[in-house]
């Protein structure tokens, strides 16, 4: 066996393995999604089939045919989150804008609180269906409120922010994927 | 010589065994022992998406309990664990299970141990094959000399 020929591979063979490692760690530090974010796997999906009563008019639920036909944004919130209470004031905002109505699911709340709330800071709320017992949370994949989805007018889920909503994020990712 | 002894009762406290999972929810155990079984295998290998490192059946936080609730109930649909496995990854994604299933994406992950296992094997043999040879060579020179 030729002595240089296996010393240089005993040099080059390792040397290839870390680089190969350090390629492999670097490209999954460029594509790892955002920080505890999770990509949800119903975008693109149709919406899931729900029916909730409703919170502030019994004889107005909210349901799937709800999102039907027009642009909606459905905003999951609740009185115990205090993100929710950070991001009211921009859904406020959304509703004056009055490009897209906004619906509200209510996860796992009291109704009297939640009412007492939306007469205190305001209702950006088209309709809000009472998620009493977080059914339906669960089927739309929410893990922590706020969570804020888009639905096109057929239904189909477009895209979900997690965390507050904010006016850049409703510029950025909700306005532009209007039609 | 007080710090010695909390020291050696919080080691023996490590030792007693942990409070079952099953205890974690009110609600009494299923009827049906099989279920009950197979209930306890999944919320254990299900993730809570809220605290991302504990199992389903670890977590006291509300969203755990109601997927556990929707596991049990599932169970007594008669739905199979690959069908509850499908529902819950069609909500959350594949993140929700601690265990990933063999597709495309994850080949490379399952099959990485057996490869970095083979490679192993071939180079120990590689070695140890040199070392046997270097040992004739060296006891053939000292015949030599």
């Amino acid at each position: 066996m030729n002595t240089s020929a296996t010393s240089a591979a005993r040099f080059v063979l390792p040397l290839g393995a870390f680089m190969l490692l350090l390629v492999v760690l670097i490209a999954g530090l460029y594509h790892a999604p955002q920080k505890g974010i999770i990509v949800s796997p119903l975008l693109g999906k149709p919406a899931p089939q729900f029916s909730l009563p409703g919170l502030l008019d019994e004889s107005a639920p909210l349901q799937a045919q709800t999102l039907r036909g027009h642009w909606s944004v459905v905003n999951v919130w609740g009185t115990w989150c205090a993100e929710c209470r950070a991001e009211h004031e921009t859904l406020l905002m959304i509703k004056q804008q009055g490009r897209v109505p906004i619906f509200g699911i209510d996860w796992k709340d009291d109704d009297d609180k939640a009412r007492a709330w939306l007469s205190e800071l305001g209702n950006p709320y088209e309709r809000i269906g009472a998620d009493r017992e977080g059914r339906v949370a669960i089927d739309w994949g929410v893990y922590g409120a706020p969570e804020t989805f888009l639905v096109n007018p057929s239904g189909t889920v477009v895209y979900k922010h997690v965390g507050a909503m904010t006016a850049e994020v409703w510029q950025q990712e909700f306005l532009s994927r209007l039609l | 010589m007080k710090a010695r002894i909390l020291v050696a009762l919080l080691a023996l406290a490590a030792l007693l065994p942990a409070p079952r999972a099953a205890a974690i929810d009110s609600i009494p155990p299923l009827a049906d022992p099989v279920l009950q079984q197979r209930y306890l295998a999944l919320t254990h290998e299900l993730r809570c998406m809220q605290c991302q490192n504990e199992s389903l059946a670890d977590s006291p936080v509300g969203l755990a309990s109601d997927l556990r609730r929707d596991v049990r109930e599932q169970l007594l649909a008669g739905q199979t664990d690959d069908q509850i496995r499908d529902l819950m990854v069609s909500r959350y994604g594949e993140f929700i299970l601690f265990r990933p299933r063999f597709n495309a994406r994850t080949v490379w992950l399952w099959s990485l141990p057996a490869v970095l296992m083979l490679l192993g094997i071939v180079i120990a043999v590689r070695v140890l094959r040199d070392r046997q040879q270097r040992v004739g060579v060296d006891t053939e020179e000292s015949l030599d000399a």
